[in-house]
């Protein structure tokens, strides 16, 4: 006998229902290890084909399936079933529109991640046919922020963020500092700028459910802190 | 179902697929005419985001090398199949389009004295092929993603326009010229016409035919199946690359970097068993023989655990720190899908299905070209391919690690810059054809409306696991055959396939059903191929023709579709006269 879990799956197709409601699934355990993400094709393959979420990647680099799996966000594809209580309570990211079941509207979050001029700013050409030279001390210091997904999971668990729609969140503050910290990039004002305002790094008050959210065991609340540092630092 | 809106857009340059070789292309083209590209993802969820171990350019920050070593890597890497004025283009411009990257902000790794970090990959040589060099630039084991990223970032700030989550449904043609895409949103659900001056595919591989591989859900080769079914041809479909070392039972990468950091495989006796089949690289020859070299060591029953059907993959011996800093990615993969700590143990693996060494057809100039034994290559007017989707063809019939990246980088640029001087040069876009779109409209409504008995899941699984079966590292006649026939059925199955989600938005299967209809196609395509080539050359091995025969299968494959689905095969010859250098003539490869 195939062990099986039960799935208790949100749904909503906003051309159907009113309002969102949850459906229970079994998933067999076919073989060992399997992640959350393997149960939702099952599902979807074997089940019920109405089912919609996003995936790419099925190893924890591209962002696309940040979900709230019993209450705490994660990627389906890197959660292993077998360690999650039942029943597994699979909902979307949290205070995001929802298009239809577990697929939220990431419009506003990307809205933010470009707000602070997510790319590097040079005011000093490089040199001409060789690359710009950087220490690999200065290079480490990209550690911890360039391997960022944009899979939102931190952003859509932090209380300001869901309590101010202007803050601009851990992913998008994170990322600033990626640029900011890289030796290369000549663009540290005018992000700083943008960063003090109000809904900038203010807002954090250190609550650190982004951390304990992030997948990629990355830190923004440290990257928050450095904002502030350098943002104090910088009025002087 | 009431009807569904058809919305028409205008642009000069459209790019279809936002991987590597889209938005570099995307860059180039943006900066002369109005460029706009659609994905079926947002960007940076792409495939090109997975790439592990780096891309491979002849920078000589370690030690002393050179493009033209290089280049003849790839030509042996290739089994001699692949078009050598590509490649000599592609390792030549390799420098500049990694040093360009940096300039974009790509957080390479680096060496002491600040340049960037370059390490060894399979099949890359100094001095043609005396020992292994260090020439694949990498950002620890996260190249692809620090690649992508910093893409999409500069796309960012010189405003290039995206259409994500549409999904292309149709390849437009009139009066001989390309004239763009039919789409579907798949957020909000609807029809879009992409009325464009040059189009170009860079939709990315096709290895989610295999039941075992290391690819994202989405690489389906969509855009091969919208050419096939517009009437144009795509070349080399049988060589499907098989990765040595995917972690067993799940399929998932470990780079080649591994091995290029030190790390070394073993049989179950513990022998470092690639010595006997690669004496002067060993672990480091060319992805084909390597996975041979292992397919071969567990049908001999030297394979490890009690089903004697896995590899070990040993790096402990490089020492935790080294695999912290440079391969920080393979040990949470390791760790995540194969519980394996592997500062401490080694990790199990097997061959899996990787990458795609076929695709649309195109010269040096990742024009589309059409063409066979007699008639030379002429490109197709308004249409463009690079990367994975497409076949230059730089990796002839096995391609070289890292070298993937080199060539959506150069391909991309080279194809966009192409592709806006095309645009730039047409006073006015060619018109759209009568009722355009009219195929690609019936095929979603079909599915919208209809009720069909066959599900997508059933299909695909078979589809995918007889594919590996039949279609997989060793083939025969006798498999082929009988691939060619489960194909046959399951293509009759699909006729009848219908969808549980008839709405609009999201709809998830609608998408996959469709890309299930992609792959049958397309199928059909690698095992014709495969099965008319008697012989062995690089990753297509026969069992039944173990020798690579130059004489009569020293040229490319081409295969078109009918409007009833029917394959034909037609042969082009290699290009064999590079652009500056003289030609490398085939000869026996040894590692
Ligand atoms: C795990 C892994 C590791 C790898 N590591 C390396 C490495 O270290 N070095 C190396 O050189 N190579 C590596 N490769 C290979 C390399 O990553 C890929 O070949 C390369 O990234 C392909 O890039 P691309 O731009 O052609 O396609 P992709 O990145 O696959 O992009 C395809 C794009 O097309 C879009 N698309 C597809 N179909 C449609 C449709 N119907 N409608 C709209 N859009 C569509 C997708 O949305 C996507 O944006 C690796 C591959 C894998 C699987
Ligand atoms: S630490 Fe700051 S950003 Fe992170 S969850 Fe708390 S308030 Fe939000
Ligand atoms: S910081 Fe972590 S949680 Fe937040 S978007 Fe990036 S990867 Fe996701
Ligand atoms: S599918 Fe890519 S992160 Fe999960």
């Amino acid at each position: 006998m195939v062990k099986t879990v039960t799935f208790s799956v949100f749904r909503y197709d906003p051309e159907k229902d009113t309002r969102p409601y949850y459906k229970d699934y079994r998933v067999e355990l076919r073989r060992p290890g399997m992640m959350v993400l393997d149960g939702l094709n099952q599902i979807r393959w074997e089940q019920d084909g109405t089912l919609a979420f996003r995936r790419s990647c099925r190893e924890g680099v591209c962002g696309s399936d940040g979900l709230n799996i019993n209450g705490v966000n994660m990627l389906a594809c890197i959660t292993h079933i077998e360690e999650l209580k039942e029943p597994i309570v699979v909902q979307p990211l949290p205070s995001m529109p929802v298009i239809k079941d577990l697929v939220v509207d990431f419009t506003d979050f990307y809205a933010k991640y470009y707000l602070v001029k997510p790319y590097l700013i040079t005011k000093t050409p490089p040199p001409s046919d060789r690359e710009r030279l950087q220490s690999p001390e200065d290079r480490k210091k990209l550690d911890g922020l360039y391997e960022c997904i944009l899979c939102a999971c931190c952003s859509t668990s932090c209380p300001s963020f869901w309590a101010d729609p202007n803050y601009l969140g851990p992913a998008a503050l994170l990322k600033a500092w990626r640029f900011i910290a890289d030796t290369r990039d000549e663009g540290a004002d005018e992000r700083l700028e943008i960063i003090n305002d109000r809904d900038g790094a203010w807002r954090c008050h250190t609550i650190l459910n982004c951390v304990e959210a992030c997948p990629k065991q990355l830190n923004p609340t440290e990257a928050i802190a450095e904002l502030k540092k350098a943002i104090i630092h910088r009025k002087f | 179902m009431g009807d569904i809106p058809v919305t028409v857009h205008k642009h000069d340059a459209l790019i279809v697929g936002a991987g590597g070789a889209g938005l570099r292309a995307a860059l180039e083209a943006s900066k002369s005419v109005n460029t706009a590209v659609i994905s079926q993802v947002f960007p940076t969820r792409s495939h090109t985001v997975a790439a592990q171990g780096g891309v491979a350019a002849s920078l000589s920050n370690v030690e002393p090398d050179d493009w033209v070593w290089h280049m003849f890597d790839t030509i042996k890497g290739s089994d001699y199949l692949g078009d050598q004025d590509a490649i000599e283009l592609m390792c030549r411009m390799a420098p500049e389009v990694v040093i360009e990257l940096e300039h974009m902000g790509m957080p390479f790794s680096r060496l002491q004295d600040g340049k960037i970090f370059q390490r060894r990959f399979g099949g890359h040589t100094k001095n043609f092929g005396k020992e292994a060099i260090c020439r694949t630039c990498a950002a620890a084991d996260r190249t692809g993603h620090a690649m992508l990223h910093t893409l999409y970032e500069q796309c960012v700030k010189n405003h290039v326009i995206f259409y994500n989550e549409f999904f292309a449904l149709e390849l437009l043609m009139n009066e001989g010229h390309v004239v763009g895409v039919l789409a579907w949103d798949i957020a909000n659900g609807g029809f879009h016409i992409f009325h464009a001056k040059a189009t170009l595919f860079a939709t990315g591989g096709y290895i989610r035919v295999y039941k075992t591989n290391s690819n994202a859900h989405i690489n389906t080769g969509d855009g091969l199946s919208l050419s096939l079914r517009a009437g144009l041809p795509v070349e080399d479909l049988e060589f499907v690359q098989f990765h040595p070392t995917g972690i067993y039972g799940v399929g998932n990468l470990i780079t080649e970097g591994v091995r290029g950091e030190g790390g070394y495989l073993l049989n179950k006796d513990g022998e470092r068993f690639m010595k006997r089949y690669a004496p002067t690289v060993w672990d480091l020859a060319s992805r084909d023989v390597v996975s041979r070299a292992m397919a071969e060591e567990m049908r001999q029953g030297r394979g490890c655990g009690p089903k004697g059907d896995y590899i070990l993959l040993k790096l402990d011996h490089i020492g935790a720190d080294l695999i912290h800093e440079r391969l920080p990615g393979i040990w949470e993969l390791a760790y995540v899908f194969a519980h394996v700590d592997c500062t401490k143990e080694p990790i199990p693996v097997t061959p899996t299905a990787h990458y795609s060494m076929g695709g649309i057809p195109t010269n040096r100039f990742a024009e589309v070209v059409l063409g066979n034994m007699e008639k030379p290559e002429e490109p197709v007017k308004g249409f463009y391919a690079a990367g994975e989707a497409a076949c230059a063809s730089v990796h002839g019939a096995n391609r070289l690690g890292s070298n993937s990246l080199l060539d959506i980088m150069v391909f991309g640029k080279v194809g966009g810059k192409r592709m806006a001087e095309f645009a730039a040069s047409l006073p006015e876009h060619v018109p759209l054809p009568e009722n355009p779109g009219r195929k690609g409209i019936e095929e979603v409504k079909n599915l919208l409306n209809g009720n069909g008995p066959e599900r997508m899941g059933a299909i695909w699984d078979e589809l995918k696991e007889t594919m590996e079966f039949n279609c997989g590292v060793f083939r025969t006649e006798e498999t082929l055959t009988t691939q060619r026939g489960i194909l046959k059925k399951l293509c009759e199955r699909f006729k009848k396939v219908g969808i549980a989600d008839k709405g609009l938005a999201f709809n998830l299967d609608l998408i996959e059903t469709l890309e299930l209809g992609h792959m049958l196609d397309f199928s059909k395509a690698i095992v014709e191929g495969a099965l008319a080539r008697q012989e062995s050359r690089g990753a297509h091995y026969r069992d039944d023709y173990p020798n690579r025969d130059d004489v009569n299968w020293h040229k490319h494959t081409l295969a078109t579709m009918d409007e009833d689905g029917t394959i034909y095969l037609d042969y082009k010859p290699v290009r064999m006269k590079p652009l500056t250098v003289p030609t490398f003539e085939p000869k026996e490869r040894v590692y």
